[in-house]
């Protein structure tokens, strides 16, 4: 049985509001989400803002990279260096943490985030 | 048919670890965990760092959801109550009466408290959970002396807490004549009182208290002895007491001495009712520790799957620091002669003792016990429970090879596959190599794969020669890379950029790497690049760590701090004023820097431009704090003002920091001018320093504070000005073109093959003919200076990256706060 789920597209910026291969934070009541705008692959990715180590609002300031052969797409975060699977939230760096992530779509120049 | 249930009486750490074990193994179960603490399980061995930063989630044994993630009913700060065993059922606090298949009860301990008079007194205090430690806290503040009755693990580690704490003088109170009775003799025990007390703890051994004495609350503790120790609280850590009472209720049997009484699959007297942990008394002997526990967990989650397994005792080696003094003791430690041969090691100068017992023929390693020094206990503990043969010389264990090669890497890998490197999650040398040669190549797969290293972290010194033993067995060649995307040292890469003119990371990926990058080669080539070109940082500013990013530093809670370039240190009333002006207009907190600067903190990132741009019109420039560059070049006062100076050492460090100001380097870069040998700046303290001579300037290289704090070495004396620049731009070049990342100049020299005079021989007599490009290199760098903030201040694009919401840029990050101290404001976070 296929489960549809609701999905509210939030607008969030311009595309050119996120720098190349980089992130910004968004503010959604009061959640917080980071965007990604991995440009190199053309994709985009969004996770929570909040690093699960230390509690701390970062992983938008955090460098995106890739990590092993299948090239899982990555965050790590500017504080201590954790990293995070943006298709998974999954800690990558050998911890039991989570993310939670949300997808993203463009059109027209413009980044919406969904939010369930 | 519906699963059966499980229902988990506890939420310590072995009650956690049995619900991880058996979600691990199987999922046909419905499990219900009861916990009388208010919070999830945490990590009670490491409880001391409470008071030490951390905060009682980063103690937490998983994150919030792991027990819904699992299916797993918690029930937290609702203890169970009574058990009616005949219908299977348990009844909570909280008035929740469910049914069960089977109970583990995993009720812990608490502390045992001795009943002396006065014990109910205000300001008396047990050791046991995150409550207690609150308490304790919050108690603290207005004492001055503080006593801990207790010698042992525990009580060492709430003498810790009470010093965390800020108690003036602290006490340890013992009953026996000696520390850690259970697990160190009187020699080390002797080691240990000594050091201790050098770190400012008073030890009193032999004591037996009488009563606590006082009003209403404790003032003092007098003992048997008549004499009196004024002390205004006291915390009691005298042993554990199992928590038996509700198997007691129950009717299931108990030890004369407390503890649920369990054979060897851990079952009690009820075979659908288990005990793990410090609540269950196996063969008359109750485990305090937590690997043991573990184990019992382990052997439940078997039984229940239909494995078998059994507990047999337990070995209780343990590797602790206390209070910074590393304190082992493995094997049987105790025995003594005749029944086996001792080898005792004493120097009392370092504070180290070591023994070891050996059997009588000289051939096999029976315990021993490590004081002052552990490094040896992993392996001193794998030949013992792996039957290794002692070396003819067996002293040589604890003394180590002198003159030999021979690492422990090497004794790492002669053990046994069945050898247990990883005690607290039962993992094995195979284990740990299996992984390794299906491919693994990194401590954080290990981890992942096999939980190795992932409780107390002992092992993971092993685990890592393990893994480079492996690799190197199999052939694969460890090659010193940058990571998984570049398969080039930074030297190779440095030169790789250089001789094709790639001007951005892209490019060096595109042409030199695979994948997508990550967070330790972008700032890697980030600083490359900047060594090389000297452009504007920003212009890439996703390649580049947050604090270069942001052009701060990044502080906790995710506020940056600010600070301005003031060159050796001078500055004029004015400017001062100018810097007093924005801290306060802003809000920050300021601070004195160890390089003679003013740090201001808790900075909004929206706020950082609007701050320098102030501080710009005031007349400073961007002090590179925030980068791996140089920072500061100390200077003492110098000839100007100081009756012994005897030469400017002010103006020369300023015209040293202006020549050098935001030189990019594989680490950190700081300096430092003293104008005589007294040598106020430090300068031998730093990357190079420069001490004023009757005849000119000394010039020392590659000295280092930091936690291995080295001396810097001479490398040439009574040099003039235009001298001693030249031999510092050959350096610093050198050092930037060579170095692997994030390596300072005093391990960069350390690894050098020739050392010092090799490093001489290439700066002063050029011996690889390349001093004169060196110094073209630097003279280009400091030509092409630029004061980033300056260019970012003025750039609007550039400074419309300075917001923490793109969605609402004028917002502040509302979870930033702050609180006050000392007429200042510090994070809350």
């Amino acid at each position: 049985m296929e489960t549809i789920i609701d999905i509210e597209w939030v607008l969030a910026c311009y595309v050119d509001d996120v720098p190349e291969n980089g992130g910004v934070c968004m503010k959604h009541g009061h959640e917080q989400i980071a965007i990604y705008n991995f440009s190199r692959r053309g994709e985009w990715y969004a996770t929570q803002n909040l690093c699960p180590h230390k509690q701390q609002m970062s992983l938008s300031r955090g460098m995106i990279g890739s990590a092993g052969e299948a090239c899982e797409p990555k965050v790590a975060c500017p504080f201590h260096k954790k990293t995070f699977s943006l298709l998974s939230g999954e800690c990558l760096s050998g911890d039991d943490y989570k993310i939670k992530t949300y997808p993203v779509k463009v059109t027209d120049g413009m980044v919406y985030v969904g939010v369930a | 048919m519906s699963k059966p249930t499980i229902i988990v009486v506890g939420n310590g750490m072995v009650g956690y670890k049995f619900c991880e074990k058996l979600v691990a193994k199987s999922s046909a179960f419905n499990i219900i965990v009861f916990g009388e603490e208010p919070r999830r399980a945490y990590d009670r061995v490491h409880l001391s760092e409470y008071f030490a930063g951390k905060s009682a989630d980063d103690l937490s044994m998983s994150s919030a959801s792991w027990y819904a993630d699992h299916d797993i009913q918690l029930h937290l700060d609702d203890p169970i109550q009574e058990i009616n065993r005949a219908n299977k059922t348990i009844h909570s606090l909280k008035g929740i009466t469910l049914g069960y298949d089977y109970l583990v009860l995993a009720t812990g301990s608490s502390a045992f408290v001795p009943d002396i008079p006065g014990i109910e007194k205000e300001g008396v205090f047990v050791y046991r959970t995150i409550e207690d430690l609150e308490l304790i806290k919050a108690y603290a503040i207005n004492a001055k002396n503080g006593a801990v009755m207790g010698g042992g693990l525990l009580g060492l580690e709430a003498a810790k807490a009470l010093i965390d704490l800020g108690i003036k003088q602290t006490h340890v109170i013992e009953f026996a004549p000696r520390l850690m009775p259970r697990q160190i003799d009187t020699a080390g025990s002797a080691m240990l009182q000594s050091k201790l007390s050098a770190l400012g703890l008073n030890i009193h051994l032999n004591k037996s208290t009488a009563c606590i004495a006082g009003d209403h609350k404790i003032e003092a503790l007098q003992f048997n002895d008549d004499t009196l120790l004024a002390v205004d609280m006291l915390v009691i850590s005298a042993g554990i007491r199992p928590r038996d009472e509700l198997a007691k209720l129950a009717g299931l049997q108990v030890g004369t001495r407390g503890g649920i009484m369990v054979n060897e699959r851990m079952q009690t007297s009820d075979d659908a009712i288990f005990a793990i942990g410090e609540c269950a008394l196996y063969d008359n002997m109750i485990y305090g520790l937590v690997a043991p526990g573990y184990e019992m967990a382990e052997v439940v989650v078997a039984q229940l799957i239909g494995t078998d397994k059994a507990f047999h005792s337990f070995d209780m080696s343990t590797k602790l620091k206390l209070i910074g003094v590393d304190v082992a003791s493995f094997g049987d430690a105790f025995i003594a002669e005749p029944a086996c041969r001792t080898i005792v090691f004493e120097d009392t100068h370092k504070g180290v003792y070591k023994r070891i017992n050996i059997s009588n023929d000289g051939k096999l390693l029976l315990g021993g016990i490590l004081v002052g020094d552990a490094d040896a206990y992993n392996i001193l503990l794998q030949t013992v429970n792996n039957k290794i043969a002692l070396p003819p010389n067996p002293e040589d264990m604890i003394l180590g090879l002198r003159g030999g090669e021979q690492s422990e890497g090497a004794g790492v890998m002669s053990l046994p596959d069945d050898a247990l490197i990883c005690s607290c999650e039962a993992v094995s040398k195979g284990t740990i190599c299996g992984v390794v040669n299906d491919g693994a190549t990194s401590l954080d797969t290990i981890k992942k794969c096999t939980r190795a290293g992932t409780g107390c972290g002992g092992c993971m010194p092993m685990v890592k020669d393990l893994l480079a033993g492996t690799m190197k067995a199999n052939g694969q060649y460890i090659k010193n890379v940058v990571c998984e995307h570049f398969d080039y040292s930074r030297q190779e890469l440095y030169d790789l950029v250089k001789i094709n003119k790639l001007k951005n990371y892209d490019l060096v990926l595109d042409h030199f790497g695979k994948g997508d990058g990550c967070e330790t080669c972008k700032p890697l080539v980030a600083s490359i690049l900047s060594s090389l070109w000297n452009d504007l940082i920003v212009k890439q500013e996703t390649i580049q760590d947050s604090n270069d990013r942001y052009l701060a530093n990044i502080q906790k809670g995710g506020t940056y701090s600010v600070v301005p370039r003031i060159p050796g240190g001078e500055i004029t009333p004015e400017k001062l004023i100018a810097i007093g002006q924005v801290a306060q207009k802003y809000g920050l907190y300021t601070k004195i820097t160890g390089g003679q600067r003013i740090d201001l903190f808790g900075a909004h990132v929206s706020d950082l431009p609007l701050i320098w741009e102030e501080l710009i019109d005031a007349g400073f420039e961007s002090g590179h704090a925030y980068g791996k560059a140089l920072r500061t070049v100390k200077s003492c006062v110098g000839s100007t003002w100081c009756r012994f100076g005897l030469h400017d050492s002010v103006s020369f460090a300023i015209e040293i920091e202006e020549r050098y100001k935001g030189l990019r380097s594989p680490h950190k870069l700081k300096g430092g001018v003293s104008g005589c040998i007294r040598e106020c700046a430090e300068a031998q303290s730093k990357d190079f320093g420069i001490i004023a001579t009757e005849k000119g300037w000394n010039l020392y290289i590659c000295g280092n504070g930091g936690s291995k704090p080295q001396h810097a070495q001479l490398l040439a004396a009574d040099i003039d000005s235009k001298m001693l620049i030249k031999y510092l731009d050959r350096f610093l070049m050198f050092y930037i073109k060579t170095a692997d990342p994030l390596t300072r100049t005093a391990t960069w020299l350390n690894k050098m093959e020739g050392g010092m005079s090799y490093l001489k021989n290439v700066i002063i007599n050029d011996s690889l003919g390349i001093a004169e490009q060196l110094e073209e290199e630097m003279q280009l760098l400091v030509d092409s200076f630029h004061c980033e903030w300056k260019e970012v201040v003025n750039n609007p694009a550039l400074r419309s990256r300075f917001t923490h919401f793109v969605n609402a840029p004028g917002e502040k990050d509302p979870t930033v706060k702050f609180e006050g101290m000392r007429e200042q404001v510090k994070a809350v976070w």
